[in-house]
């Protein structure tokens, strides 16, 4: 047993801390909030030479094979500075599912492109009527002859707008539960029938994007692995991709918890620093209760997933989807409460937590979700 | 980041799970936990379980073998106490003071003496010991303690008056904090002692709690003595020896008590198998469910960050005071637990045991009850957030407290 972050994660997550105080002051987050694209062309080419997109990939693919905890270091680290840009959708909603559902030729192009920051990719998966239920796909893909016509819409579609590639999860068959049936596509993100626009979203540094399509002619060989098991390939990705926002979301929490500690240091009123009061006190605790108790359990998230099994693989992700995100969102609140009218200003970042928070809560499955699908597997297992 | 424990750990838990099981076959009727007439009694059973664990190498397997213990690595301590929380908590209950607060502040406080006079006695179940902090004004403000403690020639001669004692009924020894010095600034003049509870002068009188059980009592010190070679650690350094050393305890204490709430999950999804709500089993309804699993989902924090302090301390690090999150979890998710199952059993939620229409023999009406305590034993939670804000998060004291210091 050893639950602690090994020395080269140590020296990743410095290099990222750097990173993110050269590349990514808050200065960019707020111009990249008002930018409709989202991101710096150059901002991007530098987390490519930090090596990030390829940091999960395997070494046939120009990838450095490493684990899911190496990169929720780089996470961590975004997250506490809500740092823009479609590294999440691209590494671990497009990668990881092209890595465990594509065939050689497709796992040469796309991966290789992303390792190689040539390609950005997303994928397409939350429909309208779906609310937060994952496995919820209605989208027809309608076979004719050698092809696949799409059509239906997408909705909160990460970085879709300047993505090179999308990965659209679609019906292709029989079966219309939860999960059967479901077959996967990988399409250039230009083909003719897909209209991409962005939805007006809370949190704007993070891009989410509505997805039309409209009689999207596809062929064979750009369905993604194994007809009908899009489901079984998605449960795997977005497992990781929880685990990854989670990382965000503790970042996110941690640097709330500080903003709030030293501003309750510094802020006198009746003759003392707010931070002598417990009220006060105690509120910045919790906190600290919040975002340590929930990198405890992200540890354990993220480690399982490379090291555990499948059953613990999905427990431990969707419980620590609910818990850390729920507390970057408490910690998010508590520090406004803190920073008082100062937190409630524009001016102040804090909302730039606040909005982001809000947005994991409902990424990648809700809570009531997640709580489900824990409520499910322990039932079974009776 | 490894969650695993080592082939060679997880082959001694299986040894060890397997012992236990055909122990408990022997001491206690099925699988269910035992209940017992009185503490006296309940004290009884944990002696004599202590003796079997003893006896077959199983007690503190990471002290030294000169104090009856294994001087195996601390992992395997880790395995016993884990299993037995899972599988039989009763049995552990009233020595959890005397094994998890007196023995490891002897093992690293004590005197040679002290440890090869005491320890052995206690890895054996000879000895059960309480702690004697709590006084009538010394509360969450501990370092106010006022029982006098005066040196006349080889011994102290102790009078005053402890509170909320827990086990002190059944106890044979106690470890006491005392004013030695009353002219110094409060935390400085406190001294740590061990005081036999059969000593002349010594009297016990039970608290009946909420739950209708005495966990708990006072203790009133009537010109009691004790040796000085009963003190431990020089006199005036009774606080820091009181606070310092406790550390790893807690941590064990914090994944410990994760095992018995996942335990008591397992239950709980039981319960909502067999209570109905308009005719149908409350697990089918979704938002029992959510309630279901935020619990084990809390619980599951409980046990992974229980895991993350432990790992830290094997590798020879100080935790600190962070270590107040652990109690703050334990106790806080421990109340939200038993609510929930609460909720599941809607108006039978009111019927304790002793009735056909009692769920699960009344265990969760008990256990709410007594669940209320946890947020109070072992320093209130909101000493605990001060402990954090103050010592971790370095925000200043309140003025009060400030100018005292």
């Amino acid at each position: 047993m050893k639950i602690k972050l090994n020395d080269d994660q140590v020296e990743i997550a410095r290099q990222a801390q750097r990173f993110i105080e050269n590349e990514c002051p808050m200065e960019y987050v707020r111009e990249m909030f008002e930018d409709p694209r989202g991101f710096t062309d150059d901002s991007w080419q530098k987390m490519v030479e930090m090596g990030w997109t390829a940091m999960l990939l395997p070494e046939a693919y120009g990838g450095l094979d490493m684990d899911l905890m190496d990169l929720c270091v780089i996470f961590e680290a975004m997250g506490s500075s809500v740092t823009p840009g479609p590294l999440f959708s691209t590494v671990l909603l497009a990668a990881e599912t092209v890595k465990v559902a594509g065939d050689e030729t497709q796992k040469g192009r796309y991966l290789t492109g992303i390792a190689e920051g040539k390609l950005r990719g997303t994928l397409a998966l939350s429909e309208p009527d779906g609310g937060a239920d994952l496995g919820y796909v209605r989208m027809e893909a309608r076979a004719e002859g050698d092809r696949f016509f799409l059509n239906g819409t997408k909705l909160f579609v990460p970085d879709a707008h300047t993505a090179d590639f999308l990965i659209v999860a679609a019906r292709s068959g029989e079966g219309d539960d939860t999960g059967g049936g479901i077959s996967l596509f990988i399409l250039d993100s230009g083909l003719e029938g897909i209209s991409t626009s962005l939805l007006p979203t809370m949190d704007s540094t993070r891009k989410l994007c509505a997805v039309e399509l409209k009689d999207v002619s596809v062929r064979q060989e750009d369905m993604l692995g194994k007809q009908g098991q899009g489901w079984d390939y998605l449960q795997r990705s977005l497992r990781r991709a929880q685990v990854g926002l989670c990382a965000e979301s503790v970042g996110g929490a941690e640097r709330c918890m500080k903003i709030a500690t030293e501003y309750a240091k510094e802020r006198v009123q009746f003759d003392q620093p707010i931070g002598a009061f417990q009220a006060v006190k105690h509120r910045c605790s919790q906190m600290f209760l919040e975002v340590e108790s929930a990198r405890s359990l992200l540890y354990w998230a993220a480690w399982t997933q490379d090291h555990g099994d499948s059953k613990d693989a999905t427990l431990s992700s969707s419980a620590a989807k609910v818990y850390c995100a729920e507390n970057f969102k408490n910690v998010a609140c508590a520090a406004i409460q803190v920073l008082a009218g100062t937190g409630f200003t524009w001016e102040h970042d804090l909302h730039f937590f606040l909005k982001r928070a809000k947005a994991n809560e409902v990424m990648m499955g809700d809570a009531v979700y997640h709580r489900e699908e824990i409520a499910r597997i322990m039932e079974e297992e009776e | 980041m490894d969650f695993r424990f080592t082939e060679e750990q997880e082959a001694f838990r299986q040894e060890f799970t397997s012992w236990l099981e055909q122990t408990l076959h022997e001491v206690r009727e099925g699988d269910t936990p035992r209940s017992f007439e009185s503490m006296v009694e309940w004290g009884e059973a944990a002696r004599d379980f202590q003796k079997r664990l003893f006896e077959a190498g199983y007690a503190a397997r990471h002290y030294p073998e000169e104090y009856g213990g294994q001087g195996r690595p601390t992992e395997e301590e880790l395995i016993v106490s884990e299993t037995m929380a899972a599988m039989c908590p009763e049995y552990r209950h009233p020595l959890v003071v005397t094994l998890g607060l007196v023995s490891p502040t002897i093992l690293t406080c004590g005197t040679e003496e002290q440890k090869k006079k005491y320890l052995p006695k206690i890895l054996d179940g000879t000895h059960v010991w309480c702690q004697g902090f709590s006084e009538p004004n010394a509360g969450s403000d501990i370092v106010n303690v006022s029982t006098r403690a005066v040196k006349k020639g080889d011994h102290f001669v102790l009078n005053g008056q402890k509170v909320w004692t827990s086990f002190a009924q059944m106890a044979d020894y106690a470890v006491m904090v005392v004013r030695t010095n009353p002219d110094v600034p409060k935390h400085k003049g406190l001294s740590y002692l061990l005081m036999d509870m059969k000593a002349p002068g010594v009297e016990v009188r039970p608290i009946i709690q909420i739950t209708g059980d005495q966990e708990f009592n006072e203790i009133f010190m009537d010109d009691v003595k004790v040796p000085i070679d009963m003190l431990v650690g020089e006199e005036g350094q009774g606080w820091m020896i009181a606070i310092t050393t406790l550390m790893f305890e807690r941590a064990m204490g914090d994944a410990m008590i994760a095992n018995t709430q996942l335990k008591g999950i397992e239950n709980m999804f039981a319960v909502a198998r067999e209570v109905k709500r308009s005719g149908r089993p409350v697990i089918e309804d979704p938002r029992f469910r959510q309630e279901l699993a935020q619990a084990w989902i809390e619980t599951m924090v409980l046990k992974c960050h229980g895991y993350r302090n432990i790992s830290q301390l094997l590798e020879g690090g100080v935790p600190g005071p962070e270590g107040s999150i652990g109690k703050l979890l334990w106790s806080e998710t421990g109340q939200r637990t038993n609510e929930a199952v609460m909720h599941l059993q809607g108006p039978l939620s009111q019927v304790m045991k002793g009735s056909p229409w009692s769920v699960d023999e009344g265990r969760w009406q008990h256990s709410f009850l007594r669940s209320k305590g946890y947020t109070i034993e072992a320093g209130t939670s909101e000493i605990q957030r001060n402990i954090i804000g103050e010592r971790v998060l370095g925000l200043p004291k309140d003025a009060s407290r400030a100018q005292r210091a």
